[in-house]
């Protein structure tokens, strides 16, 4: 079995850029760093990098995570050292005193005074990093809610008014966004390394997070807490955009899809086959809510929770072989689907931009 | 103190009776031993064993990693594999094998023959072997657990987890059983077993830190029990505990399983630090520095671990002040570990070393060790832990602590108590070189993990993608976990070795300076005669000690009444006290636990009447082992121990190590009340209106019950104290008046929730209180089977005035079993008339 799984190593983009364009699947992936920097240990390139941060709480734990590397470092150097020069390279012995006023100063004094450091660096940070419920910062309201092994994604606008989104997280550059997070079957954990650390998505709890992206481009984002089979393949892409072409893209998908009138018999199918039982698509009878939403599925990067890149033929085969590319996943088989109308569905859905 | 032995005893004959009092059964019988000898080599090997079956499953997990979108393993049964490699590693090797050694060890360590309950030993070796086999089996049938070895629900309770749940659930409480029969046995031991003389602060450091695990398994595995108490009655029964529609949270099981789950992390790491503390001094040639310090920091390591859980939990959406109080217990810890570590360098500083096969592997141990610290550290800190969490980073810093901190030192330790089993040494060329290929496989395995982890990597995948950073670092990992595999392969060949034309070695070989090396592989008696100890390391210190020891010149150098016998002492001083006779070769340990094994592994399959009629055999059985083998009524009252020594040969009540035993057991049994207890306030705090609009079981019957069994309670202090005076006959009437009233007791415990309807499937609150009400009733249950069974000791003339230790026991559980009934019935039936 191969799989193509959706990469975009372009998430250096220019402010100013708008969305990236959905990329087509086969031939190798383009990697967006320049050759010479990629065997290095700590490059950290990587879309999925807590060390490449594209959001505030990431930079700042990343700034955390350096100087504690240091630190450590040093400190592991200077008791292996000593433990050698003990062990190993000293002639003499050292008095029983001298020995316990090591066991003073070395085992306690040194890491009482590092930890409290640490400590209150920490606890200082910690407020700052996800402050809740300031409405005057957070304009706008995500919610999450995780299913095995799908995320369902709704605006909530200032206005009152939601949009559903499925697999994909759009954020506005430079603005703080405040996610809530809940599950419809098991914990499932949100994460975004480039942005900003995780958080639980529990049955019957609604948690939240916030998040304030400062580099546009598309990160990716995973479950992090075991959820079931297909754990591994429950993942999304993330797009940080220009707040005015976020405003934009949000607006359009507040109405219908212009492709689904593309083709009225491709809809019939897609309801004889009984997608729209677990499928909502705006604008048709489809109003199904068990599955993601696919309005707008044919703009979204990715289909099958970041599994694939999203073009018709790799429509057409999750439809056919959703068990085998996602075991354990809701999505029925389609195997005996005809191939004719397993085209025309998913060139329809494609075409739902 | 030296002095020879009367020239009157012939030494030849003492010996000669000795060995054959403490001889190991032939052929195969020899597995009906009970000999800590005998069942310290089992345990361990078979933990050992285990050990290598998820060192494997690890390399499976490595092999499927190794490259982007590999298919070599299915998602399911990576999932499978990747859990089982979790919970074998956790429950089959890390606890049983110290639990091994200690029971191996403690004996000569201690200058005791045995410790005080061999056949509870054996009982939890069988447990442990054959709840062992069942949970790894199932790997071969595609039945094991899923779910992680956190075995979250709702995922764990759901259908997906199949059967496998249920085998994680059931299994692992029977070898949980085990583990809390081991801390019972060990505590007993070092707390009354010791050497004359031998006074609290003069053990061996090894026993110091084993009191200190024994007491924390006590504490830390009685909240995973009633977890899978009530994770099990979901499952089997649907009671809603974990299941927020109706009530429940599934967070309370996150709370249960981590109150555990952090100390076992301890109660992995301190045993290690032990032998390293054994270890050490004796390759510095000192003693070691700072023995106050180091006991102080492993009791202090102790209880922080129980205030540490919550940092399994800080992505879950807790409220940040408790999220920064956890965080800082978290951190704090590290100043007692750092303490041991500095303990060690001191003592190293202040001696000249010989740096030994097992130094080389104490010495790569700390070296990862203080990295694992480190980073652990690290992940304490909220906000990087919310990167960290649950990525190949915790992964990287997990393996770090626990094959720094616990394999090398138990390797250490392998090599360094080897000649112990048969005289022998292993190989030092081998040993390095296994040195070599563990150590720096082990880090190309899991260093470049931290940063496999923060470049985005969370576990638990059974595949990746290409190309987003994480290929070549897997890779690597792979290539280092071949290297280790190819290391601890080594081991396996050096210690299987056929070292039949090796002399034998001397007898204490690294010229160490604690007890247990004087005593002799060939011999099962644990030491010849039982010395008085003076110092911390004896035989540095006590001139001629092995030679006197040896040569039958101390106490009890006899078996002249051809029974199994060792010295019980004080509590503090090891002042003696009794002449303790222990029991023998016996396959009643053997049917117990085959009968209480089938008990749980027919109710993972829901056979319920084999599951009933193996229960019925394991009571039964239990009962005829209790008949047989305890509390008998010697045929004196005293013996000479030698040097002018006279000593009871019975006690009863706190001087008799039945006492202890029954009260560290009922502590344990108290805590996993206290964790159901908690999870009924629990839910009361995570809800407006707990009860769900249901009705609670009224406020009669719940005080009815609690009247009985404070009833029940006073007959049996009555009859005990009755039975002391003379009193036999009235003592047997209030013995049969204890059992009604708490005959009746259980009833009307079970009457309030009945009678008001409460239905435990509807919602949570009734479930709650099903589960605490019943856990009343089946200590109430337990309560008259203990009655009866003194009224027919008393009967049968093995429990009289004198020797009631009996009456004493039963009395204690009753103590235990009042405090139970005072909450359980002021809780379900006051507090929400309170409310």
């Amino acid at each position: 079995m191969t799989r193509e799984i959706f990469i975009s190593g372009e998430h250096q983009r220019r402010d100013g850029d708008a969305e990236p364009a959905p990329r087509r699947s086969s031939g190798a992936v383009r990697v967006g760093v320049p050759l010479s920097a990629v065997p290095l240990i700590v490059s950290c390139n990587g879309i999925q990098s807590a060390l490449d941060p594209a959001g505030e709480e990431a930079r700042q734990v990343a700034t955390l995570f350096w100087v504690m590397t240091v630190g450590g470092l040093a400190i592991w150097a200077g008791v292996i050292a000593l433990a050698l020069y003990a062990s190993r390279w000293k002639r003499g012995a050292i008095t029983t005193e001298a020995a316990g006023r090591l066991i003073v100063w070395g085992g306690v004094v040194f890491p009482v005074t590092v930890l409290t450091a640490l400590l209150a660096y920490a606890l200082w940070l910690m407020p700052s990093l996800r402050p809740f419920g300031d409405q005057t910062q957070a304009g706008l309201r995500v919610e999450i809610v995780g299913s095995q092994f799908w995320w369902r994604v709704v605006y909530h606008r200032p206005d009152g008014s939601s949009i559903v989104s499925a697999n994909e997280v759009r954020l506005p550059l430079g603005r703080r966004v405040e996610f809530s997070l809940t599950s419809s079957d098991m914990i499932h954990s949100f994460w975004i390394p480039a942005l900003g650390g995780k958080m639980d998505l529990i049955p019957g709890r609604t948690n939240r997070l916030s998040l304030q992206p400062t580099k546009s481009g598309t990160y990716r984002g995973q479950c992090a807490e075991f959820c079931g089979r297909s754990h591994a393949l429950m993942a999304f892409p993330v797009v940080v955009m220009q707040p005015g072409d976020f405003e934009s893209w949000l607006a359009a998908r507040a109405s219908a899809s212009p492709g689904v009138v593309e083709s009225r018999s491709a809809e019939t199918l897609f309801l004889r086959h009984g997608c729209g039982d677990c499928h909502r698509v705006d604008g048709t009878q489809a109003r199904g809510t068990s599955g993601p939403d696919l309005s707008h599925v044919g703009s979204r990067l990715t289909i099958g929770a970041s599994l694939m890149t999203n073009d018709a033929e790799t429509m057409a085969r999750f439809i056919a072989h959703s068990q085998s590319l996602k075991p354990g996943s809701l999505m029925p088989t389609y195997l005996d689907m005809p191939s004719a109308d397993l085209d025309a569905i998913s060139a329809w859905l494609k075409g739902l931009q | 103190m030296s002095a020879a032995p009367p020239p009157d005893r012939d030494k030849v004959a003492e010996e000669a009776q000795l060995r054959t009092v403490w001889a190991t059964p032939e052929g195969w019988r020899y597995w009906t031993s009970v000999n800590n000898t005998q069942v310290g080599l089992w345990y361990g090997s078979a933990a050992f064993a285990f050990m290598l079956f998820a060192g494997l499953l690890g390399l499976l997990i490595r092999a499927q990693l190794a490259v982007p979108e590999n298919d070599l393993l299915s998602a399911e049964t990576y999932n499978q594999v990747y859990t089982l490699h979790g919970t074998v590693m956790m429950f089959l090797f890390a606890v049983p094998i110290f639990e091994a050694v200690a029971i191996f060890l403690l004996p000569p360590m201690l200058g005791a023959r045995e410790l005080p309950f061999p056949r509870l030993g054996a009982f939890g070796f069988w447990s442990f072997l054959i709840g062992g086999v069942f949970v790894c089996g199932s790997i071969f049938f595609g039945a094991a657990p899923n779910s992680g070895w956190f075995m979250y629900p709702p995922l764990a309770t759901s259908e997906q987890a199949g059967i496998g749940a249920d085998i994680w659930l059931l299994g692992l409480s029977f070898i949980e059983v085990a583990s809390l029969a081991a801390a019972v046995e060990l505590i007993v031991g070092i707390m009354k077993c010791r050497a004359p003389g031998m006074r609290v602060n003069l053990m061996p450091l090894f026993a110091w830190y084993l009191l200190i695990v024994a007491g924390m398994i006590l504490f830390a595995f009685p909240p995973l029990i009633a977890g899978d108490l009530l994770f099990e009655m979901q499952r089997m029964f649907d009671w809603p505990f974990f299941d927020p529609e109706r009530g429940g949270d599934p967070l309370l099981w996150q709370h249960l399983f981590w109150i555990f789950g952090h100390p076992e992390v301890y109660i992995i790491f301190l045993p290690a630090i032990a032998l390293l503390a054994m270890i050490v001094p004796t390759f510095a040639g000192r003693p070691i520095v700072g023995y106050s310090w180091i006991v102080l920091a492993a009791v202090g390591t102790g209880f922080l671990s129980f205030g540490l859980w919550v940092h399994h939990m800080f992505a879950t959406g807790l409220p940040q002040i408790s999220l920064a109080f956890f965080s800082a217990a978290s951190g704090a810890v590290a100043i007692p570990t750092g303490v041991q570590i500095f303990v060690f360098i001191a003592t190293m500083l202040a001696g000249r070393v010989i740096f030994s096969t097992p130094m080389l592997f104490a010495m790569g141990g700390l070296a990862i060790f203080v990295m694992g610290g480190l980073t652990g550290v690290m992940v304490a800190l909220v906000p990087f832990d919310w990167q960290a969490h649950d990525s190949y980073f915790v992964v990287a810093h997990l393996h770090y602590v626990l094959i720094g901190g616990m394999l090398f030192p138990v390797f250490a330790g392998l090599y360094y108590y080897y000649p112990l089993i048969n005289g022998k040494r292993m190989s030092d060329r081998v040993g390095r070189l296994a040195f070599w290929l563990m150590f720096t496989g082990f880090n190309i395995a899991f260093f470049p993990m931290h940063l496999t982890g923060l470049r985005g990597m969370p576990r638990r995948v059974y595949t990746y993608p290409a190309d987003i950073g994480w290929d070549w670092l897997n890779l690597i990992s792979t290539l280092g976990a071949a290297v280790l595999g190819i290391g601890m392969f080594a081991v396996v060949v050096d210690v299987t070795l056929n070292r039949r034309r090796q002399p034998r070695g001397e007898q204490n070989p690294w010229y160490a300076g604690t007890l247990e090396w004087i005593s002799e592989p060939e011999e099962n008696w644990g030491v010849r005669s039982i010395p008085r100890i003076e110092s911390r390391y004896p035989l540095w210190d006590q001139e001629n000690l092995a030679r006197e020891v040896k040569s039958g010149a101390w106490y009890l150098a006899d078996a002249r009444e051809g029974r199994r016998e060792t010295l019980v002492t004080s509590v503090l001083d090891a002042e003696p006290e009794q002449v303790l006779r222990v029991g023998g070769t016996s396959y009643v340990t053997i049917i117990s636990a085959v009968t209480l094994g089938t008990v749980f592994v027919a109710l993972t399959f829901k056979w319920w009447i084999v599951s009933l009629v193996a229960g019925l055999a394991f009571v039964a059985a239990v009962i005829w082992w209790l008949w047989t083998g305890t509390g008998e009524i010697p045929e004196k009252e005293r013996k000479d121990i030698g040097r002018g020594v006279s000593l009871p040969l019975y006690a009863s009540g706190v001087k008799s190590t039945g006492w202890w035993a029954m009260f560290i057991t009922m502590t344990g049994d108290g805590t996993a009340f206290a964790s159901l207890v908690f999870g009924y306030f629990f839910f009361w705090t995570i809800h407006q209106d707990f009860t769900g609009g249901v009705a609670g079981p009224g406020v009669y019957w719940p005080m009815a019950a609690l009247s009985l069994f404070a009833a029940a309670w006073a007959a049996t202090v009555g009859a005990r104290e009755v039975n002391r005076r003379g009193g036999v006959g009235a003592a047997r009437v209030l013995l049969v008046i204890g059992a009604l009233a708490s005959a009746a007791g259980c009833a009307a415990a079970l009457a309030g929730p009945w009678t008001t309807g409460m239905d435990p499937t509807a919602h949570v609150y009734p479930a709650i209180v099903w589960v605490l009400v019943s856990w009343a009733a089946v200590h109430g249950a337990v309560g008259i089977l203990m009655l009866l069974y003194c009224l027919a000791r008393s009967l049968a003339g093995r429990l009289t005035r004198r020797h009631d230790m009996e009456l004493h026991n039963v009395a204690l559980y009753w103590h235990f079993v009042m405090v139970t009934a005072l909450v359980t019935f002021g809780v379900v039936g006051l507090f929400p008339e309170a409310l």
